[in-house]
């Protein structure tokens, strides 16, 4: 086997810096792909890697970026577990941005998917070499040893600790035959580990990006053109450089890459508030540009009227038209869906230090290798000479996956030859993010006299993501249609149609993405077809279901029907969906699948004086292969509350190009005094892992919106609640 | 121009700290950046979200609003402090493992401990009116109150 390289301590302190050494096990690209060439393993070049040190400590790098998902527990304690390591004597290091270690991308609910087998590989491996190194120094059979809780255990009942191992492992061949663990054997996977950061977490030790510190930093507040892409026509800094503690005032442009900075006005600052101060007491002029027309009310009448015709055909099976021809009812609805911002608790903000063709960086971001290549790339200088280094991310939620903010940081670090903090305000934040879509959506149905979904139409309008990549385009691609288009309903007329939608802001991708909208519409509208087929709405969607099937997607992971009936009846069941409730309270139900997960919600809804209040949510998700179900519980739990913040407030407006909203004053998040009781199940299964932080999302808004059509025969096919004064 | 210097001093922790800073300046940033304890966060800066928020004399106040000069000489305690109620709590946080991304819980913290500072037996409502100026964009909420109410259960198994 030459996938694997067994690293002395020698070269791992070469490579790595490390004034300890031990046991380093690099797991080469080369394993994951066809290609086992040993030649081309020249250097320490790890994907993922684990340290075990000579005192039996053991260091377990994390590649992905903690934000609240619980990866540095996850990851490594799917290593841990295949190694019979104890988890008591695991640390996590985080690894810096580098394509050594694979795709770093922290988005897309897919840390544990796509590193699952990878991890568990590089326990596995540890464990057998232990093993093979205790046999050798006992002369006695491998079979006779087996590993158990960071010992080696031959069947005499002598042992030898994984870190008396270390010298003799160091010197073995890697194994070639990997031998896994039987799943019945798991003693982290499938159970509940607390965040390994816990602690540091409660005692405000833990360093986020805006908790960095360097020696004679500079902190700088950036003046942005309210409008999208305009530019700076000309300044005056005279009162700017009045405020004590501002030391320089510069122009940065605007660089035009997906996640180049929009360019303004810098004040560098010996702290924060002088920052923020000198920002306040600039006089600008801005050149407004293309985006200054943009009226997102009217945009909204132009995309509704877009979904009102015929647009451009995604797919179709059978023939709608004949369908609605033939129909004994038909149902249409048109649902509006506002921009909405991430918000996270810790605005953008990263530290840089330019020093020659050098740069480090220190920043929350998701995605650290993108952070690499657009700093490089602005700078002109090789990869190699930028390091990356990933600090604790005070939420992210997609926001931390563009790192127009680390560039900016960089820009002002060169300029002015010192360590620079670019530090967003909130309002900054919620006025120049990546926005998630507005949308328009036009629904068709036709119903048979005896209640059975004939035909669907589902009509879209909305800006892409892609038009941050390649500007100007005005149509989705694929992958924002899919969750449209593999709608997994039994229905044999059916037809997908897109609308065309110029950008005006920058669009972004934001936990769950285009599900959010997908999964508002159709989960309404199939509510919606229930009452006109005058069904029970979890018969009707079991139905509408249909067989159990594994559908036909485009995707290489096809989804099983029989496991999305299973999370909403579950969630059903659990709910006690059908028995009496409380006078007043109804229940709402949504089913959707997202990041290769199943996920049902049922919630029960109160009005109390024509105001809404969610009492119970009851979440079911099958995520495959479960690997700390506290992690899965906490983010179907925190889902919840993201859900409804985006069903009762969640509204981003532009006006004269400019957005309206400034913090969480006027762009509002669910506080304690509005939460419900949110209960989860998780599935058992041994399927493959799957998402986890973003498929809880998109069910709660639709789901209550149907819970207050149940109560009050009025169906809001608009979003937020709050404009309708419900909340 | 002559700068006049008015020296500020704060009692952060039990540890007393002179600085030159402009008496304007937000008791948060004199704490995140001329003191530089980290622990506290900033949120938004106009008081809606509580991640700032420490201790001023017992009493949770949003350190974003609170310019340095009205807490000079206050006893004040953030995050890093170890007032009694606060120590129960990170316990407790810890026991329900209530943190997400985590960057809002030394605010949430702060208030909780405000909070059994003046009520020993907070009911829902009161914990409801105490923990709403604070946001969690994980949405830990929930958690939270499990811990609260159990630090709450916890102390008063231990007093008779």
């Amino acid at each position: 086997m030459n996938e694997i390289q067994n690293i002395s301590r020698r070269s791992f302190i070469k490579n790595i810096g490390l004034a300890s050494g031990g046991l380093i096990l690099a797991c080469n690209y080369t394993l994951f792909s066809q290609n086992t060439d040993s030649e081309n393993i020249t250097e320490f070049n790890p994907n993922l890697f684990v340290q075990l040190n000579s005192d039996g400590s053991l260091i377990i790098i994390a590649s992905r970026s903690e934000m609240g998902n619980g990866v540095r527990t996850s990851l490594t304690s799917v290593v841990a577990d295949e190694m019979e390591a104890d988890w008591k004597r695991v640390s996590v290091r985080q690894a810096t941005g580098d394509a050594k270690y694979g795709d770093q991308n922290t988005d897309g609910s897919r840390s544990v998917t796509d590193l699952y087998e990878r991890m568990r590989t590089m326990g596995a491996m540890a464990r057998m070499m232990l093993i093979t190194a205790a046999a050798k120094t006992w002369q006695v059979p491998e079979t006779e040893c087996h590993a158990q809780n960071h010992f080696i255990i031959h069947s005499s009942g002598k042992k030898l600790g994984f870190g008396e191992l270390v010298n003799l492992v160091q010197t073995l061949p890697i194994p070639t035959n990997i031998s896994y663990k039987d799943p019945k054997d798991f003693k982290y996977i499938g159970k509940t580990l607390k965040s390994i950061d816990v602690k540091n977490f409660v005692n405000g030790t833990a360093v986020y990006g805006i908790d960095k510190r360097l020696p004679n930093m500079k902190v700088v507040a950036i003046a942005r053109c309210p409008v999208t892409f305009g530019t700076v026509k000309s300044f005056d800094k005279t009162a700017a450089m009045k405020i004590r503690g501002v030391e320089n005032v510069i122009e940065i442009p605007r660089i035009e890459r997906a996640f180049g900075p929009l360019g303004g006005v810098a004040v560098i600052a010996s702290n924060t508030w002088a920052a923020f101060k000198g920002r306040e007491a600039l006089e600008i002029q801005w050149n407004y540009g293309k985006n200054e027309g943009y009226d997102s009310e009217k945009y909204m009448t132009e995309l509704t009227e877009r979904v009102h015709k015929d647009g451009k055909v995604e797919k179709q099976i059978g023939d709608v038209n004949k369908a609605f021809g033939e129909a004994a009812t038909i149902v249409e609805s048109t649902f509006q869906l506002p921009h909405l911002a991430h918000a996270p608790m810790e605005v953008p903000n990263a530290v840089a230090w330019v020093q020659g063709d050098n740069c480090e960086v220190w920043a929350p971001t998701q995605s650290p290798q993108t952070a690499r290549e657009e700093v490089a790339s602005y700078l002109g200088t090789p990869l190699d000479k930028v390091t990356i280094n990933v600090t604790f991310l005070g939420g992210g939620f997609g926001r931390k996956s563009k790192p127009d903010y680390i560039v900016e940081a960089t820009m002002v670090s060169k300029a002015i030859n010192a360590p620079v903090q670019v530090v967003w305000s909130r309002e900054d934040d919620i006025k120049h993010g990546y926005y998630h879509t507005v949308s328009s959506q036009y629904m068709k149905a036709s119903l048979d006299a005896q209640g059975n979904v004939t035909g669907w139409l589902h009509r879209c309008a909305f800006p892409s993501i892609m038009s941050t990549f390649t500007p100007g385009t005005d149509y989705p691609a694929g992958w924002e249609v899919s969750s449209a288009a593999d709608v997994p309903f039994d229905i044999k007329n059916f037809k997908i149609e897109f609308g065309q939608a110029p950008a005006m802001v920058r669009i972004g991708w934001m936990r769950s993405v285009i599900n959010i909208l997908h999964g508002f519409s159709i989960n309404v509208f199939a509510d919606e077809l229930a009452h006109a087929a005058k069904q029970d709405p979890l018969d009707f969607r079991l139905k509408l279901i249909g067989s159990d099937r594994i559908e036909d997607t485009k995707d290489p992971m096809k989804y099983n029907t029989a496991r999305l009936k299973h999370v909403l009846k579950t969630a059903a069941k659990n709910a006690n969906w059908g028995k009496p409730l409380p006078k007043g309270h109804a229940h709402g139900l949504a089913v959707h699948y997202s990041f290769y997960s199943y996920v049902a919600s049922v919630v029960e809804v109160s009005m109390i004086d024509d105001k809404v209040k969610v009492h119970n949510v009851h979440t079911v998700i099958d995520c495959g292969t479960a690997v700390n179900k506290d992690t899965i519980k906490a983010q179907m739990e925190g889902a919840a509350i993201f859900g409804m913040s985006l069903a009762y407030y969640g509204k981003i407006t532009a006006k004269d190009g400019a957005i309206e909203q400034n913090s969480y004053s006027d762009y509002r998040m669910i506080r304690m005094n509005e939460i419900p009781k949110v209960q989860v199940e998780i599935i058992e299964s041994t399927d493959k892992p799957t998402g986890v932080g973003e498929p809880g999302v998109p069910v709660i808004a639709p789901a209550i919106v149907n819970a207050i059509f149940k109560l009050t025969g009025k169906r809001y096919y608009n979003l937020p609640l709050s404009d309708y004064e419900l909340v | 121009m002559q700068i006049e210097i008015q020296m500020t001093t704060l009692l952060i922790n039990k540890k007393k700290y002179t600085l030159d800073v402009d008496p304007e300046m937000p008791l948060l940033w004199a704490i995140r950046d001329s003191i530089g304890l980290t622990g506290t966060k900033f949120g938004c800066g106009i008081g809606a979200c509580g991640a700032c928020k420490v201790l001023v004399d017992n009493v949770a106040i949003y350190s974003c609003l609170t310019p340095v000069s009205m807490v000079t000489g206050k006893n004040i305690t953030t995050i890093e402090g170890t007032a009694e109620n606060l120590q129960l709590l990170q316990k407790s946080w810890e026991e329900f493992n209530v943190p997400q991304c985590g960057y809002c819980q030394p605010g949430q913290l702060i208030t909780a401990t405000s909070l059994l500072n003046s009520n020993k037996n907070p009911s829902d409502t009161d914990i409801d009116n105490a923990m709403s100026g604070n946001i969690c964009r994980c949405g830990t909420y929930q958690r939270i109150k499990s811990a609260i109410k159990h630090t709450v259960e916890l102390k008063k198994q231990r007093k008779p």
